[in-house]
């Protein structure tokens, strides 16, 4: 019997006999049962519509299976009343793969967002918004709207309001698909430091060099809906891997 | 409780800061502008059907078919009677130019009898038995009538036309409601995603549905305040005619109390719309995850 991934520590996220359906379609997924490990390094890799967004959406409870358990943080919140959901969401980071920044909200408004909506006072806000702006490299965009950054500009913006709350858990849908191969190192390395931090981090790509430079992750890979490889085995990635295409 | 009403500048920008930019201030400054008007022809209708009623509650007339023979001591008669306050006996000149709306030039005729009529007062409680008994013994086929029952089918008008405007102000508040709702939807669609994008890091229903309060109470303050502001131009534009013509009875004016509730009514729609508000977003955002 396999051993599930994550298996051996805390678990931050539990999928058992997961399927999902919109409306009255086929089921995007079915079957996803894995387990992901506290303070772990996961890249979600699948060929295009193998369902790793739709998987994505489940972990960070922006929808519910339609069968199956879902645990976050210990708690089952599959059936989960909506009014429990929201303290999950705080302690969950995400990078769209469409960055969701709001447009009419400058740079440090958007970033500073999370803050807010976690009950941070104005003061608490300030250094640490700057802070990671100035990390990724927007210090002096800080009062721009989204319209007017550049798509590498916009995604770093979407990654620096995932991570100013310090999740627990990030999950971050193809996050180095806009930016250039020093930034991606870069926002690579954010993820790796939060990890080291014991944010367990989920990074959905197709980018073989991301996965190969990242050792000590974990794959879990999907296809046709289903997560072909529960183990998590892949713990430092062949460099030569097709299965992450 | 109210402490959604103080958010700070970096949450009042969440929605934007277009104000008066859409439909719902207006719509809502012509409903408050048409409840103004209607709350106080109601009120002005029922000062006028209070003065009426008060005025004729103890007011009762002597009828006496056969002409004002014995007018003289009838007033007496009437005059002694124990309760009787006021006595005044309507002049045969004003009986006949009532009868002229009827019988025209004839009504003037010395040959057509006309009757006497003695209008007096009474305290509470009077017995009129006696003054009816002493009357007809002076003048057979005397008899008393109430004022209040002659007046009866008007204050009756009155009183219906109170409930005609009552039913109007609550129709229009319904109204104003409706409006709101449809604002408060159309909102929701409007900041779509920033909701979502809310949801997504944390935020409560109560959180957003905050934004959505507070923006559509400013947007119903201005607007029913505007339309308030408006409805006084006119009713002091109104009253300030009415007295220059001479036409604004004592009865149908509208007093002290009367302003305090027009005064509160723009108060009132706000809270009202800021109610329908936040149940149409909370229930709207319910329907999501």
């Amino acid at each position: 019997m396999h051993e599930r991934t994550g298996g051996g520590v805390a678990a931050v996220a539990e999928f058992e006999s997961v399927g999902l359906r919109y409306g009255t379609g086929a089921e995007v997924l079915r079957d996803v049962d894995f387990r992901l490990g506290s303070g772990r390094f996961y890249f979600l890799t699948g060929p295009s519509g193998a369902g790793k967004t739709s998987l994505l959406k489940l972990l960070y409870l922006a929808q519910r299976p339609t069968r199956g358990r879902i645990s976050l943080f210990g708690e089952e919140l599959s059936e989960a009343p909506r009014d429990m959901l929201p303290p999950f969401r705080r302690r969950i980071g995400v990078v769209f793969q469409d960055f969701r920044l709001i447009r009419h909200l400058s740079a440090f408004d958007n970033v500073a967002l999370p803050l807010r909506v976690a009950g941070a006072s104005e003061e608490d806000i300030k250094g640490p918004v700057r802070e990671m702006l100035a990390w990724v490299g927007l210090a002096d965009r800080a009062s721009a709207r989204p319209p007017t950054l550049s798509g590498g500009e916009q995604q770093r913006v979407a990654i620096a309001r995932a991570v100013i709350n310090r999740p627990e858990l990030l999950v971050a849908d193809e996050p180095t698909g806009n930016v250039d191969a020093e930034m991606a190192n870069r926002l690579m390395g954010l993820f790796t430091a939060l990890n080291r931090l014991g944010t367990t981090v989920v990074v959905a790509t197709h980018d073989v060099g991301l996965i190969n430079a990242t050792p000590g992750a974990h794959m879990i890979r999907l296809e046709n809906g289903t997560v072909i490889d529960p183990t998590g085995g892949l713990k430092n990635p062949p460099r030569h891997s097709k299965g992450a295409a | 409780m109210f402490d959604w009403l103080f958010v700070s500048p970096a949450e009042g920008r969440l929605l934007g800061t277009s104000r008066l930019g859409g439909p719902t201030p207006w719509v809502i400054a012509i409903m408050s502008f048409s409840i103004m008007l209607i709350a106080a022809t109601g009120l002005a209708l029922a000062n006028t059907a209070g003065v009426l009623g008060r005025a004729i509650e103890a007011r009762y007339a002597l009828e006496v078919p056969a002409g004002g023979a014995n007018l003289n001591a009838l007033l007496s008669t009437v005059r002694s009677a124990p309760g009787v306050t006021a006595v005044e006996a309507v002049p045969e000149s004003d009986m006949r130019k009532t009868l002229e709306r009827w019988l025209g030039p004839a009504a003037q005729s010395q040959d057509l009898p006309v009757p006497a009529l003695i209008n007096f007062d009474v305290r509470p409680g009077t017995d009129l038995r006696p003054i009816e008994r002493r009357a007809q013994a002076l003048a057979p086929g005397a008899r008393i009538a109430s004022h209040r029952e002659s007046v009866a089918p008007l204050l009756r008008s009155l009183s219906l036309l109170q409930a005609v405007a009552l039913g109007l102000v609550l129709l229009l508040s319904a109204a104003a409601a409706a409006a709101v709702v449809l604002a408060a939807r159309g909102a929701l669609d409007t900041h779509r995603f920033t909701i979502d994008v809310m949801h997504g890091i944390g935020a409560t229903d109560l959180q957003v549905t905050h934004l959505f309060q507070r923006k559509i109470l400013l947007d119903a303050f201005a607007g029913s305040v505007a339309g308030g502001v408006a409805a006084a131009a006119v009713l002091l534009l109104l009253a300030g005619g009415a007295a220059f013509a001479g036409e604004l009875t004592g009865g149908a004016t509208l007093g002290l109390r009367d302003f305090l509730i027009l005064a509160l009514l723009p108060f009132l729609l706000t809270a009202l719309a800021t109610w329908v508000a936040r149940a149409a977003v909370l229930r709207a955002l319910r329907e999501a995850l």
